[in-house]
């Protein structure tokens, strides 16, 4: 049951991210990107991260991708050549490369599966606790607590930032 | 998992699907009874006896009309935007409990009145809140129609603005009752007491109730924030070039949105389906949830009748000056008083 329900979310997943880059129509392409966040948050609940799922849906598919289309609807992009045709060169550089980004990301694994290596932080998973608000609250107030709050203090400088560069003069 | 609890989901939930699409018939009949009496009108009384048989006649009449899929607009996501204003809509039902655990004779057994309860339930319901906004967006786009798209950006802009204090005034709540689970926040709200046990008139969470309700209008697109529609600048807004079923679908999501906000507020604050005597007996639950439902409503019908409409840089300067600071103020005062007075949970 599991497997099924991983293979049917991660097939979804990756023709969905797929469709993103496909795409020629900017909107079809963040519509696809929803459905990518999507059938990821559903991969996290099978996974027993109920939070992050949740989480997952309410910032990018909820608040991110919905300014995303407003972006897009209000600029009326038209729709785009894609790179490569405007530069055919750069499709040619492209092949070598995503080539050796694929190899290594099959090297790794597969030295990852030989070596056995167990995670730095290993996560009981018969725990039905694991992935709980409570506990993801827990450890990030914490055993995380001094990386969450830098990430907070770097969240609200990009905050104030935008605003100095939104802002006009005169304002 | 087995069969008899599959099945009993499965049943459940073609129950709320059925008793949601008969209130939102009745409740449009209910608004226009509602307005005409503010207004000193009589309103619907010709179909049936005091025009009780009105949604019905609206209903065939909507079957009826032509359905106009507009030359120029995007087919595909033109017809997708009802469904996907309509499913969100829907789904955020089955987390609300609208009655404690009753014995069900048929069956032989204990059903609790509720679909399911989640230990996210109050995040499932803000996540699927907050993709309700996809359909106004993309009927206003596909429609290609300059009233529509206008509609739909103004809506993405007010949900956004909106959510923000909706989600923050949730924060104090879960603050307070130390919980995301909805059937656990109603337990705790019974008590010695009654009425005073309700989190409504628990010290910090009165203010935000008021910033609750505010930005779930907002969120339901109820006047006075109703400026993805609004007729007398934008025609219908979004919904311009739609018509018969598709039409109907967008309604249905509006009412259903209004069902499910005072659900959660009727859950959140006012004790969910808790009244006298309904530990004797539970299938009273279930009367005092919808006449509590009933009542917000009524207050929500009560606003779009007697408030004009916002304008747009009103809209915004309330969402973003006044609504989210005012929700941020409130998670502190909450935070305090459960720092120095824990709530003692019975």
């Amino acid at each position: 049951m599991e497997k099924v329900l991983f293979i049917v979310l991660a097939v979804l997943a990756i023709g969905t991210a797929l469709n993103v880059i496909f795409q020629r129509n900017p909107l079809y392409s963040a519509l696809s990107l929803i459905g990518t966040l999507a059938s990821l948050s559903a991969l996290y609940l099978t996974l027993h991260a109920q939070f992050i799922a949740a989480i997952q849906i309410v910032v990018y598919a909820g608040a991110i991708m919905v300014l995303f289309l407003f972006v897009i609807m209000l600029l009326n992009v038209p729709k785009t050549q894609p790179v490569v045709e405007k530069h055919k060169a750069l499709g040619f550089l492209a092949i070598p490369f995503a080539g050796a980004m694929i190899a290594e990301a099959f090297y790794v694994l597969k030295t990852l599966a030989d070596k056995k290596i167990t995670p730095a932080f290993a996560i009981d998973t018969t725990d039905r606790a694991v992935g709980t608000t409570w506990s993801v609250g827990y450890s990030l107030f914490t055993q995380y607590l001094l990386p969450f709050e830098v990430t907070s203090v770097l969240i609200l400088m990009a905050v104030v930032g935008a605003m100095v560069l939104a802002r006009r003069e005169g304002d | 998992m087995t069969t008899a609890v599959l099945l009993e989901w499965v049943i459940k939930s073609a129950i709320i699907l059925f008793v949601l699409v008969t209130a939102v018939a009745y409740l449009t009949f209910l608004e226009r009874k509602v307005m005409s009496w503010i207004q000193l009108r009589i309103g619907p009384n010709r179909v049936g006896p005091w025009g009780l048989l009105q949604p019905l006649a609206d209903g065939v009449k909507m079957i009826f009309k032509e359905d106009i899929i507009p030359t120029e607009a995007n087919r595909w996501l033109y017809v997708i935007a009802p469904a996907i204003s309509l499913i969100p809509a829907l789904m955020t039902f089955i987390v609300i409990p609208y009655g404690s655990v009753v014995h069900v004779p048929i069956l032989d057994r204990d059903v609790a009145l509720r679909v399911t309860s989640m230990n996210i339930g109050l995040l499932y319901i803000f996540a699927l809140t907050s993709l309700g906004v996809y359909g106004l967006v993309l009927a206003g786009w596909a429609s290609n129609n300059k009233y529509s798209l206008l509609g739909g950006l103004r809506s993405s802009a007010q949900m956004i603005s909106y959510e923000l204090a909706f989600g923050i005034s949730i924060v104090s709540v879960l603050l307070y009752t130390g919980t995301l689970d909805l059937s656990v926040i109603v337990g705790q709200q019974s008590g010695r007491f009654g009425v005073l046990g309700w989190n409504f008139f628990k010290v910090p969470l009165f203010l935000v109730f008021i910033v609750y309700y505010i930005a779930s209008l907002a969120e339901c697109n109820r006047t006075p924030f109703d400026l993805p529609e609004a007729e007398s600048e934008l025609v219908a807004g979004y919904h311009t070039e739609y018509s018969s079923m598709k039409f109907v679908m967008f309604q249905m999501a509006e009412y259903i949105n209004l069902i499910t906000a005072s659900s959660i507020a009727v859950t959140l604050f006012f004790g969910g389906y808790i009244g006298p005597k309904v530990n004797y007996y539970p299938w009273l639950g279930l009367v005092y949830f919808a006449l509590k439902v009933l009542v917000l409503i009524l207050l929500a019908m009560w606003i779009r009748f007697t408030l004009p409409r916002f304008r747009y840089d009103q809209l915004m300067r309330f969402g973003w000056k006044f609504l989210l600071p005012a929700a941020i103020v409130n998670v502190i005062i909450t935070a305090t008083v459960v720092l120095f007075w824990p709530p003692q949970h019975p």
